[in-house]
């Protein structure tokens, strides 16, 4: 400071940062999860140039889920040697938070991808190409070519397949490590990027119809920079408020430890209007992103147009890190303004609850219903993140554990009800899908009644525990809200299971098409994971329960 | 440890049903014989549960405790009193009867060929085996997580016994058959579902004051009622008062009371008769028996509180459902209505808070179960022969199937009270309860009995007597053996009680007597001294030096 007065140079924020520019120091063993997905993905991108078409999918997938393990075998090293308790810090200067909920998260979303990579890889289910007689999978032949034209009816005979939507996910799951664990706003603002690009690509690769889901994609798109706008011109205001774009720093701004970090900033800084507003704006664009009310009108339209293995990767693993983020903002950087942020999250919850339930009761189409389904859990989720307590977190955490694999199942089984069209999403389709199929039908019926919350299940135990957590914060009302939600979002639920098992099959019904093995273990594991969360989950409990405090 | 007696009476039909799903397609006359020998071999465990326990001793025998889910506070507690013994027992009695009923009815649905994933007769009987290991389970949990959560999924193999099983004989045709079925199926599920997420909520504010005031949330019976005794434990009145309602709330769906009865002549009169015997005699009981233990043994002031307007519900079930029932054509759903009449004598003696109105409602609850499944299980074979459920459709069976009139006018006669049938000893002591705390509603449910000979001997008389008419009613064959040997045990138990209660009343009593300590209630004092010896020797809580009555 001493030095920018005696040259008499007009102060500016040119100069601060100039003069406090140092060598950035990088733990690269606390960084290492997302070091070795993007990593992972580099090298997918390399061998997407250079490797023979035959030979892509086989690297691509070896690839992948090498990546995807070896990073989980990271978080797992890092949980084990206590980085996410008693050594948790923030890394990378600042930017980056290694403590228990990122872990856990992190952890989380790792394994939400290798299940993703499991149902992207399924090749069984599609016809095989006439000519080349290949096996082909649910992405685009050629997604470059314009829809019903010339270039895709050949790509189509060729039997091409989408081999990049590997490393496109492995992009995502990068910025989604990054996204619960960013320390400081720009570093959310370029996880929110780094993850949100590849799923608009991913989102317009259907193989069928394309058109649908090029809408999907654009409106995903759109909205997604409008959100991505909200967040960063909230983060502007932040900076303007505090004078830096660190949590912490914030954090102890809005609780007056400190008035300004520096002479130079004081004038400006402390103006509650930017603090209000700032904070809005950001919260405003991580809402959109968990698919809350009123910012939740994207969801159905993008989860109906996106590929279904591409649909419930985003729904599970998006819903995570962008639950993970909300999180960390809300009580890191906030937690002095509780008093302000939440009445009108009481008020978001309640209507997510509610909004998610009800619209839900008129949808004739499986994936839209899931949408639905989802923002209603988007709102049991925010009764969690409500309750500002360490209980609070980790109930968040293992729902969101929870929640993830039932729709990664759900969504697995709805890429096996086909008939000549491509999937059969039409709800009126399913109808006396359990005389045919009972064992898919049975598997669909415990998901559902997992997402209605039915005892035994993982959606139970996670209910509960948002639930508990809610009422010990003080938020009775918003629990009593929420069992009503549950009450009316149970009724669509069992319509499903209704129309599976006591309506008669119709004689032009789809088909269940008979998996390879990767789907199957995919909805293996979610119906494993479903029922060892319902009727055992001390162990994830304690891990949540663990992971419940937040660096600061 | 000594040996888990509860756990494995309740884990053998769970293991049984899991065996009888995995029997192969062609061979389900395999499957029903495994699922009546588990079912008898569970009710031989329940009879060891009755041996073992001792009257005399302390309140919760034969007790389980571990660890499950440490996080929310949730043991895995089991433990019975008395009346959660007789009604385990009534449970495991029913099943095998209404197994052997229900012997034919999956076979309609039954695929033409054999089909190796579609076997409805395996699924079948699995539903009823699971459903009763839930039942007992739930009658042995003395953890208010685990019941909660016994109490909610056994909804699910119920809704699939309703609405995949249901009644053929639908007077509408085979379509809206179907749809009715299915309709009645979603209502159920639907009403009690939402019971349940309200007594969820209830159960999540229990874990909040729990940990509030124990300093760990905490669901254990036990625990909370010693807490409370010695003063640890104390709630704030509208606290009290909205966890009870919310629990109340639950149970008033499922036992059912009026104004929340609606689903119960759907669920009935649309499933099989032996689905509507499961879920009148056996779950329902879930509803009534979790009031006794968990409304009173939890929420004493906020059940005293309630009890004025529990009390005139209870008196509107039993009028209200005894009135629809006189005015019922569809046999089924006439039976269905006088459960609901029934049900509000049970909660009726539940609430009078005196010792012989609760041990009366103990009774009922087991005799309602052997009486209306005696009744509505030859209703069901007499619907089975005709393919109708119309009263109307019926004249003078009595002399074309006299063994099968002679059964039902025993399970009408003992379903409207008849002293000498057991259901006569239950209801006595319900009214003797109720008038010697609130003698007007005493007066009120007497009339209830009068309606119930109303509408039993009406129904007999349209069905049974006069002169065969219809061609269809002279082909009615008589009860064969199977049939007989499901009704002939039923009517021995219902006149074995009738004529010495005692046996029951012994359990049941000291029970009673700590849930009346529970509430802190006495008898009132009698007008007259009470005789010493009395044919079903009943022993009064009172307390002759005290007084301090109301």
């Amino acid at each position: 400071m001493s030095a920018v007065a005696t040259a008499g140079a007009v102060p500016s924020l040119w100069t601060l940062g100039a003069e406090e520019l140092q060598a950035p120091k990088i733990e690269y063993g606390q960084l290492s999860p997302t070091i070795i997905v993007l990593g992972a993905a580099v090298i997918g991108i390399v061998l997407e140039a250079f490797l023979p078409r035959k030979l892509r999918y086989g690297a691509q997938l070896v690839l992948s889920a090498l990546g995807l393990t070896s990073a989980f075998a990271a978080v797992l090293a890092l949980a084990l040697t206590g980085h996410g308790s008693s050594k948790a810090a923030v890394a990378g200067m600042g930017a980056i938070a290694v403590d228990g909920p990122a872990l856990f998260l992190q952890g989380t979303i790792l394994l939400v991808g290798l299940v993703s990579v499991f149902v992207f890889a399924e090749r069984r289910l599609e016809p095989r190409a006439h000519a080349a007689r290949s096996l082909v999978d649910s992405f685009a032949a050629q997604p470059a070519s314009v829809p019903g034209g010339e270039g895709e009816r050949e790509a189509t005979k060729a039997g091409w397949t989408t081999t990049e939507v590997y490393p496109l996910l492995l992009f995502a799951v990068g910025g989604m490590l990054i996204f619960p664990a960013a320390n400081d706003l720009l570093t959310l603002f370029i996880a929110l990027e780094v993850f949100s690009l590849p799923l608009y690509l991913l989102c317009a690769l259907a193989r069928r119809r394309r058109l649908l889901s090029q809408e999907a994609a654009v409106k995903y798109f759109l909205l997604g920079a409008f959100s991505s706008a909200f967040l960063l011109f909230g983060a502007a205001l932040l900076y303007g408020y505090a004078g830096t774009f660190g949590y912490s720093g914030i954090a102890r701004v809005v609780a007056n430890a400190d008035r300004a970090t520096s002479t130079v900033l004081a004038e400006t800084t402390g103006s509650d209007a930017l603090l209000l507003i700032g904070g809005a704006m950001v919260i405003m664009g991580l809402l959109f992103k968990v698919g809350a009310v009123p910012f939740h009108m994207w969801t159905p339209d993008v989860y109906q147009g996106a590929p279904t293995p591409v649909t419930g990767f985003m729904a599970a693993a998006t819903k995570v890190a962008a639950f993970g983020a909300l999180l960390r903002l809300l009580y890191v950087v906030l937690p002095g303004l509780r008093w302000d942020w939440r009445p009108v999250m009481w008020g978001v919850a309640i209507l997510t609850m509610l909004a998610g339930a009800v619209v839900a009761i008129t949808q004739t189409d499986i994936k839209r219903l899931l949408a639905y389904s989802s923002i209603a859990h988007a709102g049991f989720l925010l009764a969690g993140v409500i309750a500002t307590s360490r209980d609070g977190v980790s109930s968040v955490l293992f729902y969101l554990g929870a929640y993830s694999f039932v729709t990664l199942g759900a969504f697995a089984v709805v890429t096996l009800v086909r008939d000549a069209g491509g999937e059969a999403t039409h709800l009126s389709k399913w109808a006396g899908l359990g005389r045919r199929s009972p064992l898919l039908a049975g598997v669909f019926a415990i998901f559902l009644l997992a997402f209605a919350g039915i005892p035994l299940t993982s959606g139970f135990s996670g209910k509960f525990a948002v639930f508990k957590a809610a009422a010990e914060g003080g938020a009775g009302a918003l629990v009593v809200v929420g069992v009503i939600a549950s009450a009316i979002a149970a009724f669509f639920y069992i319509r499903v299971i209704v129309l599976m098992f006591f309506s008669e099959p119709r004689a032009d019904g789809p088909t269940v098409a008979v998996p390879s093995v990767w789907t199957t273990s995919a909805i293996t594991i979610g119906v494993l994971v479903t029922v060892v969360l319902g009727v055992a989950p001390q162990y994830f409990l304690d891990l949540a329960s663990q992971a419940g405090v937040f660096v600061r | 440890m000594s040996f888990p007696l509860l756990t494995v009476t309740a884990a053998l039909p769970a293991v049984g049903a899991i065996a009888t799903a995995a029997v192969p397609a062609a061979k389900k006359s395999a499957a029903k014989w495994l699922a009546l020998t588990v079912s008898t071999a569970t009710l031989a465990l329940a009879v060891a549960v009755l041996v073992r326990f001792d009257p005399g001793g302390a309140r919760y025998q034969l007790t389980e405790s571990r660890p499950w889910i440490k996080d929310f506070g949730v043991r895995y507690e089991v433990g019975v009193d008395g009346i959660a013994a007789v009604l385990i027992a009534l449970t495991a009695l029913l099943v095998p009867f209404i197994i052997g009923a229900a012997w034919h009815d999956a076979d309609e649905v039954e695929p033409s060929r054999p089909n190796r994933r579609w076997r409805p007769t395996q699924g079948f009987f699995a539903l009823m085996l699971a459903v009763e290991a839930m039942v007992i389970l739930s009658f042995a949990a003395t953890d208010v997580f685990l019941f909660y959560i016994l109490f909610e999924a056994m909804l699910i193999p119920m809704y699939f016994l309703i609405g995949g099983f249901g009644d053929r004989a639908h007077a509408a045709g085979e379509e809206e058959g179907a749809k009715q079925r299915s309709y009645a199926a979603v209502k159920f599920l639907l009403y009690n579902l939402v019971g349940g997420l309200i007594m969820l909520a209830a159960v999540v504010g229990l874990f909040v004051v729990t940990s509030d005031q124990l300093g760990e949330g905490t669901f254990s019976l036990q625990q909370i009622t010693e807490a409370r005794a010695d003063g640890g434990f104390q709630l704030d009145t509208n606290i009290e008062r909205l966890l009870f309602l919310g629990f109340f709330f639950a149970f008033a769906v499922k036992a059912p009371l009026w104004p929340l009865h609606t689903w119960l002549p759907n669920a009935m009169g649309e499933s099989t008769a032996p689905v509507a015997v499961l879920i009148t005699a056996v779950v329902d009981k879930v509803g009534t028996f979790a009031m006794l233990r968990f409304c009173l043994g939890l929420f004493p002031e906020a059940s005293e509180w309630a009890t004025p307007v529990v009390i005139a519900l209870a008196l509107v079930s039993i009028l209200y459902g005894a009135l629809l029932a006189v005015g019922q054509r569809d046999m089924k759903r006439l039976i269905a209505y006088a459960s609901i009449s029934h049900f509000g004598f049970i909660i009726l003696g539940i609430f009078a808070m005196t010792s012989q109105g609760q041990s009366g409602a103990t009774l009922y609850m087991v005799f309602h179960g052997v009486s209306t499944a005696a009744l509505m299980l030859v209703a069901g074979f007499l619907i089975s022969r005709r393919g109708s459920r119309l009263i109307a459709d019926y004249g003078g069976v009595q002399k074309v199937a006299p063994v099968l009139a002679g059964t039902f006018l025993i399970g009408g006669l003992a379903t409207l009270s008849l002293p000498g049938l057991a259901p006569f000893i239950s209801e006595f002591l319900v009214l003797v309860g109720t008038f010697s705390r609130y003698p007007v509603a005493g007066i009120v449910a007497t009339s209830g009995i009068v309606l119930a000979a109303l509408y039993v001997l009406l129904m007999y008389q349209r069905t049974m007597t006069g002169p065969v008419e219809k061609p269809e009613v002279r082909a009615i064959p008589d009860l064969r053996v199977r049939e007989l040997a499901v009704v002939a045990p039923l009517i021995a138990l219902l006149i074995f009680f009738g004529v010495y209660p005692k046996s029951l009343t012994d359990i049941v009593n000291p029970a009673v007597e700590h849930t009346m300590s529970d509430v802190q209630k006495k008898d009132p004092k009698p007008d007259h001294p009470v005789a010493d010896k009395r044919w079903f020797d009943y022993k009064p809580v009172d307390d002759h030096a005290g007084g301090d009555h109301k």
